[in-house]
């Protein structure tokens, strides 16, 4: 056998047991969901396999979960914040203590590749409970007034994209801030949640803190309407997050969102080419391109087209697609067949308005949903995939002549969430991140995340900030 | 400044920058790869073949030369499957003692040449020095480049010792260590590279392994970045060697993947890449028994020389 194929090397399922069913996280416990919830399944992407039958939350159970939350207000909020990090110090520990089996969990129930569990969702997860506990004895030293409040209960919805690390990042700065938490994982990706139910369990966290309610949409409109709710956080997509922003105006309710992307990665001509191809790469097929800040649009100098489109085809084709529990896949499933359905739409759309279209050689599974990576070439503004947000592994490519088209290009979208400027040239980068109309903007790098740094968008990718101190603004009053 | 000078310089400085951090990344991620049975096994076997066993000391003797040429020929006597080394890699005054073993066995017989390692002499000096080992039979030269005149920036005195070391060599395979360690940026990593690719390099090598900074991953990735840049604008194909520090199985196939996942199986054969190494070998050994008996047999099993 060659070396160039690698033999298989499977990360070994046998770390994590997964229960044949699972109630609802309610008041510390598990519980069955009431007669006006139901169940539903949860398959795994890469084989259609069901892994487990999960309860679907009604009314009268998000109605339970949030009174669990408002009774376990009052003495959460009235801890001492070094008590209060406390628990978040030890569930912090033990996400790392459990990372292996998480990680398997998580590439199991989302189709992403082990890779990127292990090295990128699980610890950026420990790390966010570590730094947010850091947080909850300094809450007056924060910068918003010498006593600010928690807000009560918090309804978190979130997507399945990233569900642990979104989990993470809604539940950690709520926690420390003395909030309560009633969270509603993606229909198709609730496993780490509940695994996360337990953990909290082990952590000895007062019962009613965190409840978790799983369902699909429904469930979750149920929940951020629910009366009993100070502050809906959600992330999604921007037309669900219109939904939210209806049903909560006129309400008590504080609301963040952090919606849609449609990120331009521009790379001019004096860019670190073969380190700006990888950030293309890592932009756009990181996670199947399941990433709300995904660099969809590149954005190439016309001087550099040639050298950047071929080097950029070239590392394509070493991609590895397959089975995401392989040590060695770069690129794992779809997570779901309705995704799968709209990158194939959009796609066929791209091709029909006279976008070249182009994948590397890659064999696809046959069982699962699988896209290949792709690109398309020749894509101008007037292309709906340039400016829809696809949510998978399909980029397209753009051209400029000078900074301010590029500038003028990157900024004419909806969005606003993130961008990347590849460049040797300093003060080019530093005048390009100041016209750039994106909550995020990355030089020389890209899908780089750290809980000390902010993260939220401009225009329709929604308001409010998470992460580092601007996040915990969302939870304090 | 002289026309052709300027020119040189110009082009090294046109190259394309490397990104420290992305470059690391990217060398990091790649030694993630996970390379198990008949994958590893394919790797090890392709490593023994690609390994300069090296020895390199003032103390190094005629009967310490004659006993390293025996191993390179059969590294494990206990199994006559194992292959080969690509060659042996000795100081000049020791290519006629290791000539005499290897003569006629297919494995190559390299020398350091030029004052190495750190090439502060005259040209005269480092001319008659490659002359000297290759007519004494080695048939690869591992030359040193000045760093000094590279670092201040006299690039067309740096070539114009490669080309005349080059023609010193005649028929001889020439390596043009870059000494990676004392070039402090991958930018002059890659300007280096391209410097002694333009100047008639056969083979870039990384280090002397006499500076505490040997091979690394990033650097050698920057380095087959160019060999790939350069053949696809010259169609020229040029080697590289990684030198020092590389020591386990494990370091040698993150080498190996890096390969494989940026410039592809053209360079996967010793013809094209080397591993610059000494202790390499023992392990590489000691792994290979593992998978074929599937247990580790004990430093004792495996010669010291």
């Amino acid at each position: 056998m060659s070396f160039l194929e690698y033999a298989p090397a499977p990360e070994s399922r046998s770390v994590v047991d997964i229960a044949p069913s699972y109630g609802l996280f309610i008041d510390g416990a598990f519980v069955p969901a009431s007669s006006s919830g139901g169940v539903f399944k949860t398959v795994n992407p890469a084989s259609e396999e069901v892994l487990a039958e999960v309860a679907s939350a009604g009314a009268e159970d998000v109605d339970l979960a949030v009174a669990a939350a408002r009774r376990a207000f009052g003495p959460w909020s009235a801890l001492p914040g070094a008590e209060r990090a406390k628990y978040l110090f030890r569930i912090a520990r033990i996400i790392q203590e459990r990372s292996r089996e998480l990680a398997v969990l998580e590439s199991l129930d989302n189709g992403k590749p082990i890779r990127e569990s292990r090295d990128v969702d699980v610890p950026l997860v420990a790390a966010h409970f570590f730094y947010y506990a850091g947080w909850a004895d300094k809450l007056k030293y924060a910068g918003f007034g010498p006593d600010p409040r928690p807000l009560g209960v918090a309804a978190q919805v979130i997507p399945w994209n990233f569900p642990l690390l979104m989990l993470a990042w809604k539940v950690a700065p709520a926690l420390a801030a003395g909030n309560t938490v009633v969270l509603k994982p993606a229909e198709t990706t609730p496993l780490s949640a509940l695994f996360f139910a337990d953990i909290c369990q082990q952590a000895e966290l007062p019962p009613g803190v965190v409840n978790i309610i799983t369902g699909a949409g429904e469930t979750g409109r149920a929940l951020v309407e629910h009366p009993g709710v100070d502050k809906v956080a959600f992330t999604g997509s921007t037309e669900v997050g219109r939904q939210i922003a209806r049903s909560v105006a006129g309400t008590r309710k504080r609301l963040t969102l952090e919606l849609g992307g449609k990120a331009a990665n521009i790379v001019f001509d004096d860019a670190p080419i073969d380190q700006a191809v990888e950030g293309i790469v890592n932009g756009i097929f990181f996670n199947q391109g399941h990433v709300c800040c995904a660099g969809s649009r590149l954005l190439v100098q016309e001087s550099a087209y040639d050298e950047v489109l071929t080097a950029l085809k070239r590392r394509m084709a070493t991609l590895r697609v397959g089975d995401p529990l392989d040590k060695n896949t770069d690129v794992g499933a779809i997570n779901s067949a309705a995704q799968l359905a709209r990158i194939r739409e959009l796609s066929e759309v791209g091709a029909t308005e006279g976008a070249e279209r182009w994948s590397p050689p890659c064999e696809l599974p046959a069982q699962g949903f699988w896209f290949a990576p792709t690109i398309f070439t020749g894509v101008t503004q007037a292309h709906r995939i340039a400016r829809e947000e696809i949510f998978g592994p399909v980029l397209s490519v753009l051209t400029f002549r000078t900074p301010d088209e590029a500038i003028e290009k990157a900024n004419n979208t909806p969005y606003g969430l993130s961008a990347g400027i590849w460049s040797d040239k300093g003060s080019l980068i530093l005048a390009m991140a100041d016209k750039l109309r994106a909550g995020v903007v990355w030089a020389n790098t890209f899908n780089k995340f750290d809980p000390t740094s902010p993260f939220g968008g401009y225009k329709e990718s929604g308001y409010g900030r998470e992460g580092g101190r601007h996040g915990l603004e969302a939870y304090l009053a | 400044m002289s026309g052709s000078a300027f020119n040189l310089r110009s082009f090294l400085h046109g190259l394309p920058g490397v990104d420290k951090v992305g470059v690391e990344a990217r060398a990091a991620a790649l030694g993630t790869r996970s390379v198990k049975t008949t994958a590893k096994a394919a790797a090890i076997d392709l490593a023994i073949r690609m390994v300069d066993l090296t020895t390199l000391e003032g103390a190094d003797t005629p009967g310490k030369v004659r006993a390293l040429s025996a191993k390179a020929l059969r590294p494990d006597p206990a199994d006559p499957t194992c292959p080969s080394v690509a060659a042996l890699c000795v100081y000049p005054a020791m290519v006629p003692v290791a000539a005499e073993v290897l003569a006629g066995s297919g494995v190559h017989l390299a020398s350091v040449a030029t004052a190495f390692p750190s090439g502060q002499a005259p040209l005269e000096v480092k001319l008659a020095d490659t002359r000297d080992a290759v007519a004494g039979g080695a048939d690869e030269i591992d030359m040193v480049i000045s760093r000094g005149a590279f670092l201040s920036g006299r690039y067309d005195f740096v070539y114009d010792e490669i080309v005349a070391v080059k023609e010193a060599c005649g028929s001889a395979h020439l390596k043009v260590i870059l000494e990676t360690g004392e070039l402090g940026t991958y930018d002059n990593v890659r300007r280096a590279s391209w410097l002694a690719m333009l100047a008639g390099a056969d083979f870039i090598k990384t280090s002397t392994g006499k500076v505490p900074v040997a091979a690394t991953l990033p650097v050698t990735l920057v380095m087959l970045e160019a060999v790939r840049d350069f053949r696809a604008q010259t169609g020229r194909q040029v080697g590289v060697k990684p030198a020092g520090g590389i020591r386990t199985t494990k370091d040698a196939i993150k080498y190996l993947v890096l390969i494989n996942e940026t410039v592809g199986d053209d360079w996967l054969d010793p013809d094209w890449f080397r591993f610059g190494a000494s202790s390499l070998l023992n392990d590489l050994l000691m792994q290979r028994t593992k998978l074929t008996t599937g247990h580790y047999a004990g430093p004792d099993y495996f010669t010291l020389d």
